[in-house]
């Protein structure tokens, strides 16, 4: 019994128009288990992020269900945090007050995360004056603030620069390290998956599923040096492989 | 030298607007001190400033000014008090925009000034008619283009409310109001400038008092320095309140800028 339980979902968009309809996810099953790091990796417009979507309560599935600890999931709620690709901070409000607006976060853990971020001295900043990467640690210090059960995470430092994003990886690895919170990770960058994950679920072309599922035996806590490591090699070799193959077919389907 | 999108200095900037208005006067002073135009047509800037004086100091013009600019705030402001909220109250939730919208869409396009001689009928010559063709001329302008501005709210910032915790009077509140709320003081201060011309239109006709109404007099003394008069007092009555919604949107604002 999973922590997380992704029973059958699948995802359909009706056609608009006439237009034939879209099979964007097909049925889905994953488990995950609490305290458990898992990322989805696949090639792009396979459908992960439906389904993490679907998971946060942001889209219903056409068939199938989500369960969260044994609870249906109808809506999205404050149990399910989530940092989306792209910048999502209000930029009305400061960073603190960024960081506070969750309905069940508190002060003085908003506070801590501030610091634990590397964001002390930026409270009264609004968004706009921070970097892409700030901007991404104070939407996980949000998240995260709100003390959820899950952490939902959407491709959260895809847009970011590659020696920033190497940082942000390590920086979220360290605080599941120390939390053990339960997260899932949604990326189409193998290293990162490899990087990250306890288990990699590869996702096939549009319509999506996962293909397999790769444990990943590194050991905890995780240094930026064991990317050049023969084991991590080694599941790069064979994720590469996999994912492959279905970037083609993704390819295949466009031109 | 001109470079498309190069951003120009402050001190440019001010020397360079205040320049045109250098350029339109000279333009105004040489056309009518020349004797191109007629003074019957065209009084030339001297005489037009002396005539203002006069009105100021003779004819309490300020008078005028005053109850002109009391009625564009009152009718603006009843406006903007029925328009905002049925505005977020369309943008927010689609079923009510469903059904405001058509209509509102339809008023929109009936002219203010249209309706003059049905208010006078409903309403009398008095103020409550004067505010009311102020109020139908921007109330369905301000609801559409409220309704548009939080309809426009970011998606993915409605998504992460939601993902934090916050129910849809929460979205409402803390996400769609904040995100449209500078917009809708711009749109505010857009339609602020066209309740301007519907009060001259409201005071040329059935009006005793007002900058239109002197116009309208002056009409039939044939002085055209007091109509020019009564025209730029308007542009710099209307220019001095732009510059302060301006200032109090910065202020108000200071995220957005």
């Amino acid at each position: 019994m999973g922590f997380l339980r992704i029973e059958a979902v699948s995802r359909v968009f009706p056609g608009v128009r006439g237009a034939a309809p879209t099979r964007a996810l097909e049925r889905t099953d994953l488990e995950v288990q609490d305290n458990d790091f898992i990322c989805i990796l696949g090639p792009s417009g396979c459908g992960k992020s439906t389904l993490l979507r679907i998971v946060a309560g942001l889209d219903r599935p056409s068939t199938g269900q989500v369960l969260l600890d044994g609870q249906a999931v109808e809506r999205a709620g404050p149990d399910r945090g989530m940092v989306f690709q792209s910048y999502t901070l209000f930029p009305w409000l400061t960073v603190r007050e960024n960081v506070l607006f969750g309905s069940r976060a508190k002060s003085e853990v908003a506070d801590e995360l501030i610091v634990r971020m590397g964001l002390r001295g930026f409270e009264h900043h609004y968004p706009r004056m921070l970097s892409g990467g700030m901007q991404q640690r104070t939407a996980l210090a949000r998240a995260l603030a709100n003390d959820p059960k899950i952490l939902l995470l959407d491709e959260p430092f895809g847009a970011l620069d590659n020696q920033t994003r190497a940082l942000m990886q390590e920086l979220l690895l360290g605080i599941w390290e120390a939390d053990r919170k339960t997260v899932l990770f949604v990326t189409h960058d193998i290293d990162e998956a490899i990087f990250m994950a306890n288990r990699v679920a590869v996702m096939s072309a549009r319509p999506g599923r996962i293909k397999s599922e790769v444990r990943i035996d590194l050991q905890h806590p995780r240094h930026y040096t064991m990317k050049t490591s023969p084991q991590f090699s080694a599941y790069k070799a064979r994720l590469t492989e996999e994912i492959r193959v279905e970037a083609m077919k993704a390819a295949a389907m466009v031109s | 030298m001109l470079e498309p999108l190069k951003p120009v200095s402050r001190g440019a900037r001010i020397a360079l607007g205040a320049a045109f208005f250098v350029v339109f006067f000279g333009a105004w002073a040489l056309a009518t001190f020349g004797g191109a135009i007629d003074a019957m047509f065209l009084k030339d800037p001297l005489y037009t400033l002396r005539t203002g004086v006069k009105l100021f100091r003779e004819f309490g013009f300020i008078g005028d000014v005053g109850i002109t600019v009391f009625r564009v705030l009152g009718g603006f402001v009843l406006a903007a008090l029925v328009a905002v909220p049925l505005g977020i109250a369309m943008g927010a939730f689609k079923p009510v925009e469903a059904f405001f919208e058509p209509f509102v869409s339809f008023a929109r396009y009936l002219p203010a000034s249209a309706f003059i001689p049905l208010l006078i009928l409903w309403a009398g010559v008095g103020e409550t008619q004067k505010l009311l063709v102020i109020f139908i001329g921007s109330v369905f302008q301000v609801i559409l283009m409220v309704a548009l501005i939080v309809g426009s709210t970011r998606r993915e910032l409605v998504e992460a409310a939601y993902t934090l915790g916050a129910d849809a009077a929460g979205i409402v509140r803390r996400v769609m109001l904040p995100s449209a709320a500078p917009q809708i003081a711009e749109t505010l201060r857009l339609v602020l400038g066209w309740a301007w011309t519907y009060v001259i239109v409201a005071e040329l006709v059935g009006a005793e008092s007002g900058i239109g109404h002197m116009i309208m007099d002056s009409q039939r003394l044939l002085d055209t320095g007091q109509m020019i008069f009564g025209i730029v007092c308007i542009g710099v009555i209307g220019l001095a309140s732009d510059l302060l919604f301006k200032w109090a949107n910065q202020r108000l604002w200071p995220w957005a800028f």
